[in-house]
């Protein structure tokens, strides 16, 4: 039983970093760039809604909202001023190096703001726990909206981007950014578009890892970041199916990891499988080979 | 004297000047050491910025001048500190002399760095860009994770290993606890002065200024400039860039045996080795100009001193080193902002060169 338990905890975190994941994986089959940010858009989405609810005593639904709102001003923001000089830049570290700059701005103004200490995060989702094979399982509420968001969030994105006029213009820009332009898609407004989504993603998945993990320091988001990162590359980077299954393998393999073998150990387990991973199959699982043409 | 000057080569001269500015900093706070003119605090700071300064030059050398970015520095810099810090522990009253002891821990710490370099470098440099950032980080991670799980302990039967906790080493009653898990190392001889720190300084510019201006330099220089054609005309990538990592593994690894030789007790904590140290190194390199080595060594000496002297700025300090980087980054790499400074700054230095004709 004990195993079972651990592996839907597995899976319930490794929705999270599925969500995370396809922030990160839109964003670099879009803009070819690493956006270290993005796992501190969550931590900020999360002292929003956390603001909204333990200060302003707002409604916990509409907290989500405002927060949600808010990392996609965020994210757009952090796009327009930060990268968007950046996009033709003569050397890819450029961009890599300003994004570690603006994950570590997020990190300093949430500790200016909100201080070092850890916040507990407050029990905004509430519902009844599942309790099966007569007591000696129980799945706890938080968990299965977890699981359930995931799902509805990959759903809707996939038919988002294969039935949609502005889906379609996603990929033709993640494409041929070139080509797409002269087809008269609008190549900024499609990737401001992208950062929006992947950053209004970041702050429900913010949500989702702060209720089954309740403690919120100006920290929080960045190893989840990484390791959604990991778990992008892990499903092959640009393709949505492959962050579902690369979150979710993370998360059991984590979990799992945590239980048997060792708890300090277990980051260094994940990062050791991003290791085999890229060096064995640097496409990823789902990742499509392309060929380097000179 | 004068005419020597004007006869060098312009990288002999820029060279020459980096020496010489290391080496009268030198002169000038020794100088003031033994006037006395120094207070406690600013001596406290002395050997950690020789430390810092060695890991910017040789983190530049992977950033700058292999091309690469490694965001897992402090962890081949964490792997020098250990293994030196054991060596010394162990060590300690076998070998009389400490001068003796403190060389070869350097050149332990520095080996074991090294081999980590080559290690880690043999399957992450098949890969570029941002995975292979990603890789270096985890790198460092798992490093950091590795040590704060170990016990090693000695007693009359030998070394005893464990990756639990103290009591399952199994030691007899008068052994003792070397590395205890994540309370590290404590009791590592203090043997790191200023002065050794300028000396290893000096014998990093030696390295990585011969290295850039030799063959092997130019191989590394032209795969940053165009990895297919350097390797259409027989440039052998892996090598090279092996070379590039692993010389930069192990000068991390020194200025860890520096560091870890400073402190009376040493833990890997994610404040010191963590990903955060590695960036803060990074944040050296930009702010001096990536490839530039004399920058990088400005720019670590004055972005330590600075807020150490300005106390009240502390709480900003990370603040302002982010936006330090996003400025810096942008100002100089950004399209429209190279143009923006060849349209006004080149104007500038075009008035100044006719008025000096003239």
């Amino acid at each position: 039983m004990s195993f079972i338990s651990y592996f839907i905890n597995g899976v319930s975190l490794g929705s999270v970093y599925a969500i995370i994941a396809l922030g990160y994986t839109m964003v670099y089959g879009i803009a070819k760039m690493l956006n270290f940010a993005h796992g501190d858009v969550i931590m900020i989405g999360a002292y929003v809604v956390l603001t909204c609810v333990s200060t302003a005593g707002l409604h916990p639904a509409l907290a989500v909202l405002i927060g949600i709102v808010a990392c996609t001003v965020f994210g757009i923001v952090i796009e327009r001023v930060a990268y968007r000089p950046l996009r033709n830049a003569a050397s890819p570290l450029a961009v890599l190096i300003t994004a570690i700059g603006v994950s570590y701005l997020l990190q300093n103004i949430a500790l200016l703001i909100f201080g070092s200490n850890t916040k507990s995060f407050p029990e905004i989702i509430k519902l009844p726990s599942l309790s099966l094979a007569g007591g000696k399982l129980t799945i706890t509420g938080t968990t299965i909206l977890t699981i359930v968001a995931c799902l509805v969030i990959m759903a809707g994105l996939m038919a988002f981007i294969n039935k949609t006029k502005a889906g379609q213009a996603m990929l033709a820009v993640s494409e041929d950014k070139g080509a797409a332009q002269l087809m008269g898609i609008n190549v900024n407004g499609t990737i401001a578009l992208t950062f929006a989504i992947g950053s209004a993603l970041a702050a429900l998945a913010g949500v989702l890892l702060c209720s089954t993990y309740p403690s919120l320091t100006p920290y929080t988001g960045s190893m989840p970041g990484i390791k959604a990162f990991v778990a992008a590359v892990f499903g092959g980077i640009g393709s949505i199916p492959g962050a579902l299954i690369g979150g979710i393998l993370l998360g059991v393999i984590e979990i799992l990891g945590k239980a048997y073998i060792s708890s300090q150990l277990a980051d260094a387990i994940v990062f050791a499988v991003l290791i085999v991973v890229l060096l064995v199959k640097p496409t990823g699982i789902l990742g499509k080979n392309i060929q380097e043409k000179v | 004297m004068n005419v020597m000057w004007k006869k060098m080569k312009k990288t002999t001269k820029s060279n020459m000047i980096t020496f010489g500015m290391v080496i009268l900093a030198y002169a000038v706070i020794q100088a003031m050491v033994m006037t006395g003119n120094i207070s406690s605090l600013f001596k406290g700071l002395l050997v950690p910025v020789c430390t810092y300064v060695i890991l910017a030059i040789s983190l530049n050398l992977v950033v700058g001048i292999l091309g690469e970015l490694s965001l897992g520095h402090a962890g081949f810099m964490c792997v020098g500190a250990f293994a030196s810090a054991f060596f010394s522990k162990c060590m300690q009253g076998v070998i009389a002399s400490d001068g003796l002891r403190f060389f070869l821990a350097l050149l332990i710490g520095a080996a074991a760095a090294g081999i980590f370099g080559i290690l880690i470098g043999i399957p992450v440099l098949r890969l570029k860009g941002d995975y292979l950032a990603i890789v270096t980080l985890a790198f460092g991670e798992i490093i950091k994770n590795v040590i704060n799980v170990m016990f090693i302990g000695k007693d009359a039967n030998g070394f005893h290993f464990s990756t639990k906790d103290v009591i399952s080493l199994n030691m007899e009653p008068d052994g003792v606890v070397l590395v205890n898990g994540p309370q590290g190392i404590t009791g590592t001889p203090k043997d790191s002065t200023f002065t050794i720190g300028v000396i290893l300084i000096l014998i990093t510019l030696i390295i990585i200024i011969n290295l850039v201006n030799s063959r092997s330099g130019r191989a590394i220089m032209a795969i940053r400039d165009n990895r297919i054609a350097a390797e259409s005309i027989g440039i052998n990538i892996t090598k090279y860039k092996l070379m590039a990592f692993s010389i930069s593994a192990a000068m991390a690894g020194c200025a860890g045996v520096l560091y870890a030789h400073n402190l009376s007790s040493l833990t890997a904590t994610p404040k010191n080795f963590g990903y955060n140290m590695s960036i803060m190194i990074l944040v050296f390199v930009v702010l001096g100009g990536i490839g530039n080595i004399r920058g990088s060594i400005i720019a670590a000496v004055i972005l330590t001193l600075l807020p150490e002297l300005l106390r009240g700025l502390s709480d900003y300090r990370m603040l302002i080193y982010a936006i330090v980087l996003i400025v810096m980054m942008l100002f100089n790499w950004a399209p429209k902002a190279i143009e923006w400074r060849e349209k006004y700054l080149g104007r500038l230095k075009h008035r100044k060169k006719t008025t000096k004709e003239a």
